[in-house]
């Protein structure tokens, strides 16, 4: 294994180490933009296989009555559609974006532990090969939902054990990458990029690398758990020998909780970046926004049961988590007033990654209010487990994470590809993708509200108008994300024809970072293979007040 | 925070993928055999050669390149975080059995027994259990006489205690192998190392005498209730930690027979010290909650 220092002395020669050749290239690389990209796009091959079966679902759903899968299918579909979501899509599209942009947001020449990248990346795919595996199996995947409840969950067939697996695969991948992320931005910035100048993407993703690092050990301890249950004569969650279902509940929110909010930090990362670059103003409360976030991942752990309402536990229990949920409200409204007071009297500019940024602030903010109803325990007893929670989540996921995720790949594509997008369809592609998303999903809230039930295959046939209208949102949704592909690959492909500047967006190089300059704008596009070999001049910007 | 200049960067990584792939063989053949499949087990063990083969390879390599001096010290500070927040990981991993423990003897027994309220689980399912700890649960109960699911539980000052004696005791000699290390003196460095990993394999062998004991004469198995749940599922976890560390120990006595490490640089052995203190701190938790409570 050949290695060289990428040091850089006076006349910059040897370093200029380019990749390797061919496939070989792809597998043994430690470059953080190959692992980044790496990432990128295997996410985006989970977000169409995930949409596959997200749309199996909605295809069900459709009209009342089975139509075209069995139950115990659709049940398998809701629970992988969740797990490869999650797990292969948003998460590693996070971890793509942390790998390329970190390194160039801060000055550093890579990431801290290189080898240990490359290591997360394909720990990653072997997780997901076993949980994929699964679909195939005797028994079929599993079907008892993302949250693996037992006692349900161990009435799996041949899958348990590979799901179990895979989740301690996933769980390893994640915590390499989060120690990564951690030990890049605590020992790699360039001098003069103190903590409090990071832009914010760098500062949601350490926050949220701590919170990855926390509970993903959990959640492997909890599916350890089921796991010996199952096959080892163990009683942890059987009351029979003394143990609790309810136990692993609590166990798997301890995790759950923090784990939505490592699904959405990274994405207010994103639209802190984006929203000032676009609105040509600094980001306004650059360091509320980094409490905002802090104080939102410390309460997250201390909320979990808000999703065991109905479950069963002491009174008091059910209002000290009703009122710590209704918390975080604070913090997260610090934020989207944040964004809007950011945008307030800016000379705006409205491209793809903006619009797709204020179509987030807005309805975000949407999801945020359907979790304080939520948060309510009296009335969340109506609306547990309905497709109330499934409204909820999706508003706080799809336009929100994913759309960020979009967003932010409008945002840096041609910095990483040095060619631009075409602007029109990416216009296309956000209204079809922001009108259908509430088609798809804003009816939802009236099915819930009116008692359908989630997971189920078929209905009342009181519920049909409204699961149309959805499915027909859904399939226009899921079509429209063939236009991103399109436009990812024509990007990388030469795009529009035009080369774009070091700066690409106008106002990127003063807006662009947190409280200095954005440096990852200071470089070509794309950038070339190995960057800042020495550390990078930091220019603070001096806003007057 | 200082200059990236001089950082190491290493070019391309053949290792953690091949590392990857025998974790994967592995458990998928964990998988498989516990699904019956006669395949099954030759998978996990040609996964497990695999994995530790390409581990060691790795490591080595690394071992390698830390002698020929390599790292700055920069990129000792990044090694040094990623072992630190490894730590910390395997301390959540470990708190989720203490919370287990925590939650099902002070919460789900006493249920089950009809506090709180449990009065009507109790009445409604096994009205003659009575709560108390250390317990099997209700399942063993015929006609309110328990039908030959007795066991013993563990004590706490046979050899439990000789166990915490044993580990402390090789928390000082790992401590004065380091201080060894830090005064160039290779004898104290070398002799402390063995005391420790002895100390740490003696530890696993009194272990394994209290299983064989516990399953042979006190009836007590995983499968007795949730005592015997989070009995193993806690003592096993640490016992697996001290192995893995005393075979970390081992390694690094090794290489410092061969003359590895510098009082200024010796990261393997800070890394191995660190986490056979987490392992120390672990046994003192499970002495306390475990067996002494
Ligand atoms: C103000 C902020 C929020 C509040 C007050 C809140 C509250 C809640 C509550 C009370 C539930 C449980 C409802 C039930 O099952 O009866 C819930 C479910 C859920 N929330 Fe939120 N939430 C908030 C933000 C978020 C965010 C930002 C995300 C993710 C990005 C998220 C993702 C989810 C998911 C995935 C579920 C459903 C889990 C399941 O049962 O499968 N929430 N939320
Ligand atoms: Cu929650």
């Amino acid at each position: 294994m050949s290695a060289i220092v990428a040091e850089h002395d006076e006349h910059h020669d040897h370093d200029d180490h380019g990749p390797a050749k061919g496939i070989l290239r792809w597998i043994i690389t430690t470059n953080h933009k190959d692992i980044g990209t790496l990432y990128l796009i295997f996410a985006l091959a989970m977000f169409f296989v995930g949409g596959v079966m997200a749309l199996i679902i909605r295809a069900e759903l459709f009209q009342p009555g089975l139509s075209f899968v069995e139950p115990q299918f659709f049940n398998s579909m809701t629970t992988m559609h969740a797990l490869v979501m999650i797990f292969g899509g948003v998460m590693p599209a996070f971890v793509g974006l942390a790998n390329w942009m970190i390194p160039l947001m801060i000055g550093a020449p890579d990431m801290a532990l290189p080898r240990m990248n490359n290591m997360s990346f394909w720990m990653l795919v072997a997780g997901v090969v076993l949980l994929s595996s699964t679909l195939f199996m005797e028994g079929g995947a599993p079907a008892a939902g993302w949250t693996m409840y037992p006692p349900l969950v161990l009435q799996t067939g041949k899958a348990l054990p590979f799901a179990i697996f895979s989740v301690h695969l996933l769980g390893i991948s994640s915590i390499m990458g989060a120690i990564n992320i951690i030990a890049t931005i605590f020992n790699m910035r360039a001098p003069g990029m103190t903590l409090m100048r990071m832009p914010m993407f760098v500062w949601t993703w350490v926050i949220t690398a701590f919170l990855l690092i926390a509970v993903m050990p959990v959640f492997a301890g909890a599916v350890t758990m089921l796991l010996t249950d199952k096959f080892f004569e163990t009683s942890f969650f059987d009351a029979a020998g003394g143990g609790d279902p309810v136990l692993y509940q609590h166990i798997f929110w301890f995790f759950g909780h923090p784990e939505v909010y490592i699904l959405i930090l990274p994405t207010f990362g994103i639209a802190s970046t984006i929203i000032p670059v676009f609105s040509r103003k600094p980001l306004f409360g650059y360091s509320s926004m980094v409490y905002a976030t802090a104080a939102i991942a410390f309460l997250s752990f201390i909320v979990w049961a808000h999703h065991m309402f109905t479950v069963g536990m002491p009174l008091a229990g059910e209002l000290y988590f009703m009122y710590s949920t209704m918390i975080i409200a604070v913090p997260t409204a610090v934020k989207v007033f944040n964004w809007t007071a950011t945008m307030w009297k800016g000379a705006m500019t409205f491209e793809t990654p903006m619009l797709f940024s204020i179509s987030f602030v807005v309805l975000f903010t949407m999801g945020g209010f359907t979790g304080l109803m939520m948060a309510i325990a009296p009335s969340d007893l109506q609306y547990h487990d309905t497709y109330f929670i499934v409204a909820h989540f999706h508003y706080v996921l799809v336009p929100s994470a994913v759309f960020m995720i979009m967003a932010a790949a409008y945002y840096w594509l041609p910095k990483w590809t040095g060619n631009m997008y075409n602007e029109k369809i990416g216009q296309l592609h956000f209204w079809l993708s922001a009108v259908s998303v509430n088609i798809l999903f804003f009816p939802q809230h009236f099915l819930g509200l009116a008692g359908m039930p989630r997971r189920i295959p078929d209905y009342a046939v009181q519920f049909t108008d409204w699961n149309m209208i959805s499915s027909i949102g859904g399939f226009i949704f899921g079509f429209s994300q063939l236009l991103f592909l399109y436009i990812v690959v024509d990007t990388i492909r030469g795009g529009t024809g035009e080369k774009v500047t070091n700066e690409v967006w106008e106002g990127a190089l003063q807006y662009g970072g947190g409280m200095t300059q954005g440096l990852e704008w200071t470089l070509p596009s794309p950038p070339p293979y190995h960057t800042f070999g020495e550390a990078p001049e930091v220019v603070v910007i001096e806003y007057e007040h | 925070m200082s200059t990236s200049h001089g950082y190491y960067i290493p070019h391309k990584a053949t290792w953690p993928v091949l590392v990857t792939a025998g974790l994967l063989c592995m458990l998928a053949g964990f998988a498989g055999y516990l699904n019956g499949s006669s395949s099954g087990s030759g998978f996990m063990l040609l996964g497990f050669a695999i994995f530790i083969v390409m581990l060691a390879g790795w490591f080595t390599l690394q071992a390698g390149e830390s002698e020929s001096g390599t790292y700055n010290t920069q990129v000792g500070i990044s090694f040094r975080m990623g072992m630190m927040w490894f730590i910390f990981s395997e301390v959540m991993f470990f708190a989720v059995f203490f919370g287990t423990l925590w939650y099902t003897r002070n919460l789900s027994v006493p249920w089950l027994g009809g506090e709180g309220t449990g009065a009507a689980t109790k009445e409604l399912l096994w009205p003659s259990f009575e709560a108390k700890w250390p317990s099997n649960g209700p399942k063993h109960l015929v006609d309110g006489k328990p039908d030959g699911g007795e066991f013993e539980a563990m004590g706490a000052f046979g050899l439990p205690l000789l166990n915490t004696l044993l580990l402390l005791s090789s928390g000082v000699t790992c401590t004065w192998a380091h201080h060894g290390l830090l005064a160039k003196n290779r004898d104290q460095l070398i002799k402390g190392l063995i005391a420790t990993v002895t100390l740490g394999f003696l530890f696993v062998l009194c272990q394994a005498t209290e299983y064989h004991e516990a399953y042979t004469e006190m009836g007590l198995t995983l499968g007795t209730g949730i005592y015997g749940s989070t009995f193993f599922m806690l003592t096993g976890f640490h016992g697996f930690h001290v192995c893995v560390g005393a075979i970390i120990l081992s390694v690094v006595l090794f290489r410092s027979w061969k003359g590895h490490f510098k009082p200024e640089n010796h990261f393997a052995f800070e890394a191995a010290a660190w986490y056979w203190h987490f392992v120390d701190v672990v046994w003192l938790g499970l002495f306390i909650f475990v067996y002494i409570m």
